[in-house]
C-alpha cells in the first residue's frame, strides 16, 4: 500500500454509472479507473486524529482480459481512497447508488476510456475526463444559482408575511379592547385569516377559542370515521393513535396535530357522541359517549380480583388494548377506591381494594 | 366625548376587509414563489431550516395546521405531519425495549429504514420539529438533552431535572451507578436511589444486581448495540395497536 500511495498521492476521485476514476492533480495524463462490475464490497472508514476518512474497495481478482494499467497485479485485493480534504459522505453515498441500480449491466459502454499512459490514448482520455468536470461544475453552478435565488426569494415572502402578523396584531388588539361591536361573524372570518396564515393569537384564543368553521366540519368527519375503531378498540383511542389512524387513512392533505385537538375540543359543543379526555398523567384519548366510566371501572376491578393482581402490561394483554389506556384504566378505578397499588421495584401492580 | 361603539367597531371592520384582500395577495406570491421552489423545500434540508426559522422569526408557524397556506401551497405540512406518524410508530414498536425512551440518532436510523431507499431523506433537524409538534396531542412527548444530542421520550412518565441529569451522567457508558452519582454530583445516597427507583419503575432502566462491584443501572435507551438491531415484526405489530 505504501507503494501505491506514494505513485498515486494527490488526485480526483471521478463515479460514473460504470467505472471509478483517478486523476492525478499534477499529471492529467496519469489517470487509472476501475470497472464497477470488478468491486465486490467496500466500507467507510471514519477520519481520526492524524488520519483522514477513507473508503476501502475489495475488488475481484484480475481478470485475464485486464488492460494494462500501473500494477499488472498486486498482493492486495483492496484500494484504498483517501479523501484528505472532503467528499467522502457524499461520494460514499453515491457510490453506494452506483452499485445498488448497476447501471453497467444494462448499458454497454459506448467510450472507453483507456487505462494506460500514452500519449494518443491520454488526449482520448483527456476530453472525456474534461467533459465530465464540465458538467459537473455547470450542476453545481445551477444548484448554487437556483439555492441563492430560492433564499432571495424566501427572504422576500417573508417581509411580506410580516406585514400580516403586523396587521392581525392590531386587529386582535381592536378585538381585545371593543369586545361587544365586532360581531361573531367577524371574529369567526378573522379566526380563519390566522389559520391561514399560521399565527397564533393567544387574545382570540383565550375568549373564542382556537376553532374554526374547518375544525367544526373536520369535528364532524371525526365522528363518523372514529365510531367504528372506538367500538373494537372498547370505546377509547389515545390522541396519537387516532392521529396516526387518521393520516394514514388521508394519504394526504394531512391533519395536523394541533387540527386533530382543536376539532376533537369541539365534540361537545356540537353534541357528537365522542369526547376528548384528559387524565391526570396528561394522556389524551378521543372516549365514545356512550362509553360507560362505571362499566370501565367495574370491569377492572373484575378482571383483578379474578387474577388477585394485575400489572398495566398483564392488564393489556388480557383485553387487548395499548399498555398506556389499560393503566389509565387501573388508575382511575384505583382513584374510585376500588384498587389500590404496591409500587415496586419489580413493576407497578393493582389488588383489589380491601380497606 | 368618547367615541365608542359603533365608531371603533367601523374601524375594526374596515381593518379586517384590508386584511382580507392582503391575504390574497399574499397568497397569489406565496404561489409564486412555491411554483419555483417548492422542490427545493423538499429536496434541501438546509432549506427547511432556513425556512422554519424565518417564520419563527416573524411569528408564522407553517405547521399550524393542515389548512394553512403554507402546507397548503408549500406542502411542507404533509412532509412534517407524516414523519410524525412515522415518530409515533417508530417509539411505539420499540417502547417495550426501552421503556418510552430514545436517542435521536436511534430514532432517525428507524424513520430513515421505514421510509425506504427511494424516499425523501430526513434530517435530525425535522425530526425534532415534528416531535414538537407531537407534543399538542399529549402522550409527553418531549426531548431531553444528554451528550450533546437529545433523548426522546414518548410516554409521559415525568422525568424532572434530577432524572435528567442522571441520564445525561448515564450517556458516556450507557449505565450509571450510586456511587457515580454520588461522586459527580454530590448528592446523599438517598437522592440518588429515589432517582434511580423512579427510572426502573418506569421501566426506562435496568438492574443489573449481579455486576462486580456494585449494582449497575442500565438504560436500554443508551446501548449503542441495539442501533442495528431492527423492528421485528412482533414489534412492527405494536405500531398500529
Amino acid at each position: 500500500m505504501l507503494l501505491i500511495r506514494a505513485k498515486l498521492d494527490v488526485g480526483v476521485v471521478l463515479l460514473s454509472t460504470h467505472r471509478l476514476l483517478w486523476r492525478d492533480q499534477k499529471n492529467h495524463e496519469c489517470c487509472i479507473c476501475i470497472p464497477l462490475s470488478q468491486v465486490i464490497f467496500f466500507e467507510e472508514q471514519a477520519a481520526g486524529i492524524g488520519k483522514s476518512a477513507k473508503i476501502v474497495i475489495y475488488l475481484h481478482p484480475v481478470p485475464e482480459n485486464k488492460e494494462p494499467g500501473p500494477y499488472q497485479q498486486s498482493k492486495y485485493s483492496f484500494i484504498k481512497l483517501s479523501f484528505k480534504e472532503h467528499g467522502q459522505i457524499e461520494f460514499y453515498r453515491r457510490l453506494t447508488e452506483e452499485m445498488t441500480q448497476k447501471r453497467w449491466e444494462n448499458t454497454p459502454v459506448s467510450q472507453p476510456i483507456p487505462t494506460g499512459v500514452g500519449p494518443k490514448a491520454a488526449r482520448t482520455r483527456a476530453v472525456g475526463i474534461v467533459g465530465i468536470e464540465r458538467k459537473l461544475e455547470e450542476k453545481r453552478k445551477e444548484t448554487d444559482k437556483n439555492i441563492s435565488e430560492a433564499f432571495e426569494d424566501l427572504s422576500k415572502l417573508m417581509e411580506k408575511a410580516k406585514e400580516m402578523v403586523e396587521v392581525s396584531k392590531s386587529i386582535a388588539n381592536k378585538i381585545k379592547d371593543k369586545q361587544g361591536d365586532i360581531t361573531e361573524d367577524e371574529t369567526i372570518r378573522f379566526k380563519s385569516y390566522l389559520l391561514s396564515m399560521g399565527i397564533a393569537n393567544p387574545v382570540t384564543r383565550e375568549t373564542h377559542g382556537s376553532g374554526t368553521q374547518y375544525h367544526i366540519q373536520l369535528a364532524r368527519q371525526l365522528g363518523d370515521i372514529l365510531q367504528a375503531p372506538l367500538e373494537e378498540r372498547g370505546g377509547m383511542m389515545a390522541l396519537t393513535e387516532v392521529y396516526c389512524l387518521v393520516n394514514r387513512a388521508r394519504g394526504m392533505e394531512l391533519l395536523s396535530p394541533e387540527d386533530l385537538v382543536n376539532a376533537c375540543k369541539m365534540f361537545e359543543s356540537l353534541k357528537l357522541p365522542l369526547r376528548l379526555r384528559v387524565f391526570d398523567s396528561g394522556v389524551m384519548v378521543v372516549q365514545l359517549q356512550s362509553h360507560s366510566e362505571e362499566e370501565m371501572i367495574a370491569s377492572a376491578l373484575d378482571n383483578v380480583s379474578d387474577k388477585g393482581s394485575l400489572t398495566a402490561e398483564e392488564f393489556a394483554k388480557l383485553l387487548g388494548l395499548s399498555v398506556l389506556l389499560s393503566k389509565e384504566r387501573l388508575l382511575l378505578a384505583e382513584k374510585v377506591g376500588h384498587l389500590c397499588r404496591d409500587d415496586s421495584v419489580e413493576g407497578l401492580r393493582f389488588y383489589p381494594n380491601l380497606f | 366625548m368618547h367615541r365608542r361603539g359603533v365608531g371603533a367597531g367601523a374601524i375594526a371592520k374596515k381593518k379586517l376587509a384590508e386584511m382580507s384582500k392582503q391575504l390574497e395577495t399574499f397568497k397569489t406570491n406565496l404561489e409564486e414563489f412555491a411554483s419555483k421552489h417548492k422542490q427545493e423545500i423538499r429536496k434541501n434540508s438546509q432549506f427547511r431550516v432556513q425556512f422554519q426559522e424565518m417564520c419563527a422569526t416573524i411569528g408564522v408557524d407553517p405547521l399550524a395546521s393542515g389548512k394553512g397556506f403554507w402546507s397548503e401551497m408549500l406542502g411542507v405540512g404533509d412532509f412534517y405531519y407524516e414523519l410524525g406518524v412515522q415518530i409515533i410508530e417508530v417509539c411505539l414498536a420499540l417502547k417495550h425495549r426501552n421503556g418510552g425512551l430514545i436517542t435521536l440518532d436511534e430514532l432517525h436510523h428507524h424513520v430513515l429504514k421505514g421510509r425506504g431507499k427511494f424516499a425523501q431523506d430526513v434530517s435530525q433537524d425535522d425530526l425534532v420539529r415534528a416531535i414538537k409538534k407531537l407534543k399538542a396531542m399529549g402522550n409527553g412527548f418531549g426531548m431531553i438533552p444528554v451528550g450533546g444530542s437529545y433523548l426522546v421520550q414518548s410516554v409521559p412518565a415525568e422525568l424532572n431535572m434530577d432524572h435528567t441529569v442522571v441520564l445525561q451522567l448515564a450517556e458516556k457508558k450507557g449505565y450509571v451507578t450510586v456511587s457515580e452519582i454520588r461522586d459527580s454530583l454530590k448528592w446523599e445516597r438517598e437522592r440518588a436511589c429515589h432517582v434511580l427507583d423512579h427510572l426502573l419503575k418506569e421501566g426506562l432502566a435496568w438492574l443489573d444486581s449481579q455486576a462486580a462491584g456494585e449494582p449497575q443501572y442500565w438504560l436500554p435507551a443508551l446501548f449503542s448495540e441495539l442501533l442495528s438491531r431492527d423492528i421485528t415484526p412482533e414489534e412492527a405489530s405494536q405500531m398500529t395497536p
